[in-house]
């Protein structure tokens, strides 16, 4: 595989790692019930089709990305700094 | 180049004395040198062949044809075809170290002084003692192993397997180290062409021509593919002629790669592909500093698959007699090797191009006694070769059996009517069709489709940028390959920017390509093989189908059909057509298996190439390492590092007493460790101590300017990733650090933290573990010995510099440095960094400063001999299974913020009682030696899984104690100090009663690192 790094470019997926699915929002804060926790920590969808999952360019620029993989067929339809992602997460959070 | 393909020119020279002691070489003809003899061996005896030549070619010139002994059944066998999908002709080459198991004889080039074995044969090639089993055969059909050796169960380890073993095994590998190299090289480019025959020629010469970076690669010595095999005509030149052009032309471009030798065995995401260039295969001993073999690792733009066609076999019985050939092979070996494989050629055909090997052995002057068709009619002219050479023609007719001892000299042909009769000849030439090369295609999960014109499966949905040409395509006819090839490849070139021109059409001479497949012949005698290599037989798939294994997937598990090492290349299509026919299905219905990589089979060393041995990984020196290596320290590995374990000095003789002396110096005077492989994080901006109070479990906000703080990192799932130190620098700026061996997952995790959890937080952070060296000087005289080289305005009084402080300060007259006051030892101590550069300088700076104190540089082993003392954890405890409460550090939990791993790690079972915990351990009787891994055992309990109460995770030799000493996790450990456990350790023969204490041997009250 290959992954079109914003930053870096096209690259040879040895210089990245994988975490998994970026769907999950973490349940922050004091208020947090555990069931919450629990789930954002190990439920996961394995979806057949396109998915949002988080990659760490770590042998490069080490930035966190959100992959958009089609799980059948390897093909990625976007690659976004996670931080940009993360960002607009939480605005939209932030609308009552 | 073109002139080594000049068949007109080798064909002109005289035939030497050489060639004369190979019966089968023909006078003239084929792209080899007569000129030059290669002697080698086989199984011990001496026979010479020619430049040119492959072990297989040179054989059949000697009239070796019986080269190996099939895999279950020992049946003799010859050389089928003259490719890389050889199923049968399978050797050794080589001896010693260099020994090679089951390499095609078809591949493998001659050279002078080659030394080759037969396989699988005991005690010789034509005697073989189990081929017994050809006997035995009902009992090793279709399902053997899951029917015979299913019971009883104990059976297994004492008879079967023992017996499948030595029965089942082909090749030897070589026992001793591989003494040559392997290397591995990355390519970029915008158009791989894969394959060098006429199609593959023809893309890449469009491709080139237009500009493009092209790689071309192909399996043989030189590229030409069938061109080289066949005798045809391209315009006014000879197949042979224009190939040598077309090669000479894309030498000439710059931009052009040819990879001979080279086989493309991957296809992977994204436009990725892997090939092995065999660069030293061809010689007995690489050149110097050559590689045996090269991995390559291409990426192109477009591919275009030019990979060619596999000739099918027939299915008839004793169609595995040595002497059955591949049409497509005899006629390789007699135009491209100069070699009959025959005197007397029969034709077993259902396609229009097996009459083309009617022409070539006459004109090589051999006979053709008989073509036989299984068609009822046949083009006008294809039979005109036949009739001029006195050929009987059958149509309508199959051949059903075989005779020789082993090798062919007879075959009985059945007519149409049912009338059999038995025909003479040494060499039967089996054409029933091509099926192109789809495996390439199928590698990242695309399944081929079924083209009913050639009776075949052609890539399906091709890969992103690659595109199918010529015969792997299905596209037969020369003139096709070419037209297709050119047309592809400027296509390709456009698609990557450049502005190409399709050649004009080429014109050959005349051709078709018709074909009717007859997937099995009428039922003869003798057994007829589908898989030669697994010896799949056509009633194997009669019992799969009539015991229900019908499932194209489950046909191949249950007979094994196309799982031998050549994945079924010249026998899968014809498994399928026997079983379409069984069970009335349209043969596309009944589908195929799945390719996946390697094409061919690969050599892990080529993979691992340069990273072997303690090559595998980088290795990184601390900034201490000249003066460790140059003073004789014994060095340990650390993940990439090498670190000092310990410093022996003159007259010590073990280990243990070195690092006693090391301990004991640092207890009582002072001594110095190189700390610098731990991870540290520089952590500066606004909010940083936002994000490590998120990061980190214990409290920080309330941490000074000037102050270091012991520091836990959870993973989210509560668990403990690992600990360090956190320091603040200034109001804003921090520095972290981490264990060696968590350094980059740390730092991973910060960058995680602060990416995608907490976006809106103003931090930056970098790692700058390479940037400083950095040392701890422990010890009552630390203090006096670190004075000397720190610049004089620093105090670092007690009073000004106590526990746990940290400061910039300058050393060595201006270099700026950090000291930290920070202890792991438990004694007064300091660790002092500075700019990695200035490392050696101030190893060796405070060396001197304390050299009056005695200062004894120590490594890693009193290092952990001191921490085990001080009941401090380490990567032992940190395991990746304990919790902060597990590793007695549950107090530090803060209780007012959110933090990473905050709420999971109060998960019930991660709090109950029962739940090993941190202690010390020391065996009651003090001679005792106790060893880490020994389980934890009630004192009069029988040892067994449920009397386990946890384990030894450190143990030291105390020098301070004069005794062993432990650290372990046991069941509710922190209620039982003072309880008597056994150390249980089976396997070691370990078994120490030992009394459980609090996890601190050394000043508990902590008195000696605040003076
Ligand atoms: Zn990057």
């Amino acid at each position: 595989m290959r992954i079109d790094c914003p930053c870096c470019g096209l690259r040879d997926n040895g210089e990245f790692t994988y975490l998994g699915d970026a769907s999950p929002a973490r349940p922050d804060g004091m208020d947090a019930s555990p069931a919450a926790m629990l789930d954002y920590v190990y439920r996961r969808d394995n979806p057949a089709g396109p998915h949002r999952e988080l990659w760490y360019h770590g042998a490069g620029c080490r930035s966190w990305l959100v992959v958009t993989r089609d799980t059948r067929t390897h093909d990625i339809a976007e690659v976004a700094f996670a931080r940009d992602a993360a960002r607009a997460r939480d605005a939209e959070k932030a609308v009552p | 180049m073109s002139l080594a393909l000049d068949r007109a020119t080798s064909a002109a020279a005289p035939a030497t004395s050489p060639a004369t002691l190979q019966p089968f070489r023909t006078a003239a003809g084929g792209l080899i040198d007569r000129s030059q003899p290669l002697p080698f061996t086989f199984d011990g005896h001496a026979y010479t062949g020619v430049a040119g030549d492959t072990l297989a070619s040179a054989l059949l010139a000697n009239g070796v044809r019986l080269v190996g002994r099939s895999f279950k059944y020992h049946r003799p066998r010859g050389i089928l075809s003259a490719g890389s999908e050889e199923p049968n002709a399978l050797v050794e080459l080589r001896t010693g170290a260099r020994r090679e198991p089951n390499t095609r004889a078809t591949v493998a080039e001659l050279y002078e002084g080659l030394e080759t074995a037969s396989q699988n044969r005991w005690p010789s090639l034509r005697y073989d003692a189990l081929s017994i089993n050809a006997l035995a055969a009902p009992v090793f059909a279709a399902g053997f192993y899951y029917k015979t050796f299913m019971w009883p169960a104990s059976f297994w380890e004492k008879l079967y397997e023992p017996l499948i073993r030595r029965a089942a095994g082909l090749g030897r590998a070589a026992e001793a180290p591989d003494p040559d190299h392997y290397d591995r090289m990355h390519a970029h480019c915008d158009v791989l062409v894969i394959g060098g025959g006429p199609a593959g020629l023809a893309a890449a010469l469009a491709a080139g021509r237009a500009g493009a970076r092209v790689i071309l690669v192909d399996e043989e010595a030189t590229p030409g593919g069938r061109l080289l095999a066949e005798r045809r005509t391209i315009g006014a030149l000879a197949g042979t002629t224009w190939a040598g052009d077309a090669i000479g032309e894309l030498r000439a471009m710059p931009d052009v790669r040819i990879l001979s030798r080279t086989t493309l065995f991957g296809v992977y995401d994204h436009g990725q592909y892997g090939a092995i260039e065999r660069v030293s295969d061809h010689v007995a001993v690489p050149e110097e500093h050559a590689p045996r073999q090269r991995y390559w690792r291409i990426a192109a733009k477009r591919a275009i698959l030019a990979a060619g066609a596999i000739e099918r076999p027939h299915v008839f019985g004793g169609n595995d007699r040595p002497g059955v050939m591949l049409a497509g092979a005899v006629r390789a070996y007699i135009n491209k090797y100069g070699v009959l494989p025959g005197r007397e050629f029969a034709v077993f055909t259902t396609s229009d191009d097996g009459w083309r090997t009617v022409a070539d052995a006459v004109a090589a002057g051999a006979r053709v006694v008989a073509v036989i068709d299984s068609r009822f009619e046949v083009r006008a002219g294809l039979t005109q070769a036949a009739v001029a050479a006195g050929a009987r023609i059958m149509l309508g007719a199959q051949v059903i059996d075989t005779a020789g001892r082993p090798e062919l000299a007879a075959i009985t042909v059945m007519s149409d009517a049912g009338r059999t009769e038995t025909i003479r000849c040494d060499c039967l030439a089996m054409a029933n069709g091509w099926n192109p090369i789809v495996h390439l295609d199928s590698h990242l999960s695309r399944k081929p489709v079924w083209d009913a014109r050639i009776s075949a499966f052609v890539p399906g949905g091709l890969p992103g940028g690659m595109t199918a040409v010529g015969a792997a395509k299905g596209q037969f006819l020369l003139s096709d390959c070419l037209d297709g090839g050119a047309r592809a490849g400027a296509a390709a070139a456009a698609d990557c920017g450049f502005a190409a021109v399709s050649p004009p059409p080429y014109t050959t001479d005349p051709e078709s390509d018709a074909h009717e497949p007859l997937w099995r012949a009428r039922a003869g005698r003798g057994k007829a093989f589908v898989d030669f290599q697994n010896d799949v037989a056509a009633t194997d798939i009669e019992l799969a189908h009539r015991e229900g294994f019908r499932a194209v997937e489950h046909l191949k598990r249950y007979t094994t059909l196309g799982m031998a090492t050549d994945q079924g290349k010249t026998s899968n299509m014809a498994g399928l057509g026997i079983m379409a026919e069984l069970t009335g299905q349209p043969l596309p219905q009944v589908g195929t298996t799945v390719f996946r990589p390697p094409f061919t089979p690969v050599a892990i060393g080529a993979l691992a190439g340069h990273h072997r041995g303690q090559d595998f990984r980088a290795t990184r020196h601390t900034p201490s390492h000249g003066w460790a290596e140059a003073n004789g320290a014994v060095f340990v590995t650390s993940g990439q590092w090498l670190r000092a374990a310990y410093f022996p000095q003159t007259g010590e003789t073990d280990w243990l007493e070195t690092v006693r002396r090391e301990v004991s110096t640092v207890r009582s005077a002072v001594g110095i460790c190189d700390v610098s492989t731990f991870g540290k994080i520089d952590i500066q901006g606004r909010d940083a101590i936002k994000l490590i109070d998120k990061v980190c479990a214990n409290a920080f906000a309330s941490l000074p300017v000037g102050k270091a703080r012991y520091a836990i990192v959870l993973r989210e799932d509560g668990f403990v990733m690992d600990d360090g130190t956190v320091t603040r620098l200034g109001d804003t700026h921090f520095v972290m650090t981490a264990s060696t061996a968590n350094a980059a997952r740390v730092m991973q995790h910060l960058e995680y933290a602060h990416q995608w959890l907490y976006p809106h937080l103003d931090v930056q952070m970098t790692s700058v573990s390479e940037q400083w060296a950095q040392f701890a000087i422990a010890g009552p005289h630390a203090r006096d010995t670190l004075r000397r080289i720190i610049d004089p305005a620093v105090d670092i009084s007690n009073e000004a510099f106590p526990f746990l402080a940290a400061a910039a300060i300058t050393v060595g007259g201006g270099i700026a440095a950090r000291l930290f006051r920070i202890s792991f030892s438990g004694e007064l101590a300091y660790e002092l960094a500075v700019p990695a550069g200035y490392g050696d300088a101030a190893w060796r700076a405070i060396l001197n400063a304390g050299a009056s104190y005695g200062i004894t540089p120590y490594g890693t082993e009193a290092l952990s001999v001191m921490r085990i003392e001080k009941g401090h954890v380490a990567t032992a405890e940190i395991n990746g299974q304990t919790t902060a409460r597990d590793l007695g550090l549950g107090g530090m939990m803060a209780k007012k913020k959110d933090f990473i791993g905050r709420l999971m790690k109060e998960r019930p079972a991660l709090i109950e009682p029962e739940r090993p915990i941190v202690v010390g351990v020391r065996p009651v009787d003090p001679n005792d030696r106790i060893r880490a891994g020994s389980h934890f055992i009630g004192v009069d309990v029988t040892p067994g899984p449920e009397a386990d109460e946890g384990y030894l995770t450190s143990v030291a030799f105390s020098p301070v104690l004069g005794q062993w000493i432990g650290i372990g996790l046991l069941k509710n450990g922190a209620q039982r100090h003072g309880e008597r456990v056994r150390a249980y350790d089976p396997v070691r023969n370990g078994d120490v009663v030992v009394e459980i204490c609090a996890p601190c041997f050394v000043d508990p009250k902590e008195e000696k690192l605040r003076v």
